[in-house]
């Protein structure tokens, strides 16, 4: 299995001035704050851009401030969500329209995708080759058959492993939870 | 972490396809980000030494930068726009 570091360890080793570390925190989070631009806030290709870069950005540049290492990833969300409200609200200033900021909806999908982010966290904790499977399966909507050729295994096995590889994740998640259960 | 028992094999693909990659363009650029940082540093340096080349900052920032040998990214562009709108 894949061992995979914390949150906080990952932004320890930003603050200590890794430079492997501040490629693999944006590899870590960019799915997650892209989500909340694109699915959470519905911004445009280039608005969600801007965004992006201006959440990695503040992040680089405050990741000192953040007084938990292990709050990491609400932080990011918090301020992502704050980000995109800002552009909305610039872009409603210069484009007038009827449709209203639905920040409820947005926070249902914030929480759905808090759901997602543990269960990706699960999927690295299960490793190859199932991650990279159920990534190009789910997440890059790749076909059996893309995805025979690019790993090299038959097409018509892809299906099985899939269902195999989802039942690893669940099995990864049920562990979590009795795990943190009290006894 | 929020509680996942119950969650099916359905639902865990669901909860997947919710996050699919960022733009590779968009992921490299926030990997620069130290090295755009740097270049920030070098160009502040510069620009509080040479009053002529903060004139020409002023003028057209991001020729001024690219004159200056320097890729005129967003974050370097937007950062220097806002300091030297405090100067």
């Amino acid at each position: 299995m894949a061992v995979e570091q914390t949150d906080a360890q990952l932004v320890s080793r930003c603050r200590a001035g890794d430079p492997e570390a501040w490629n693999e925190f944006v590899e870590r989070f960019s799915r997650y704050v892209y989500a909340i631009c694109g699915r959470g806030f519905r911004l445009a290709q280039h608005d969600a851009e801007d965004v992006f870069q201006e959440v990695f950005a503040r992040a680089f540049e405050r990741l000192s401030e953040l007084r938990s290492d292990d709050a990491v990833r609400p932080w990011l969300a918090m301020l992502t969500r704050r980000l995109c409200i800002d552009r909305l609200r610039l872009i409603a200033r210069d484009t007038p329209s009827d449709s209203e900021l639905d920040e409820a909806a947005a926070d249902d999908v914030l929480g759905q995708l808090d759901d997602a982010m543990a269960v990706r966290d699960a999927l690295d904790k299960v490793g190859d080759p199932c991650r990279e499977i159920l990534d190009r399966f789910f997440c890059r909507d790749e076909s059996y058959r893309t995805i025979g050729e690019r790993l090299d295994i038959p097409a018509g096995t892809i299906a099985s492993r899939i269902s195999r590889c989802l039942e690893k994740v669940r099995s990864e998640l049920d562990g979590r939870n009795q795990a943190s259960r009290p006894s | 972490m929020r509680e996942m028992n119950g969650f099916d094999e359905e639902q865990i693909g669901r909860l997947l396809r919710l996050l699919p990659p960022a733009p590779e363009g968009w992921v490299r650029a926030a990997q620069e980000l130290p090295a755009a940082r740097a270049t920030l540093d070098e160009l502040v340096a510069r620009a509080e030494q040479d009053a002529e080349f903060q004139l020409q900052l002023r003028a057209d920032l991001e020729r001024a930068v690219a004159a200056a040998g320097y890729d005129p990214s967003p974050f370097v562009v937007s950062r220097l726009r806002r300091l030297l709108e405090e100067v």
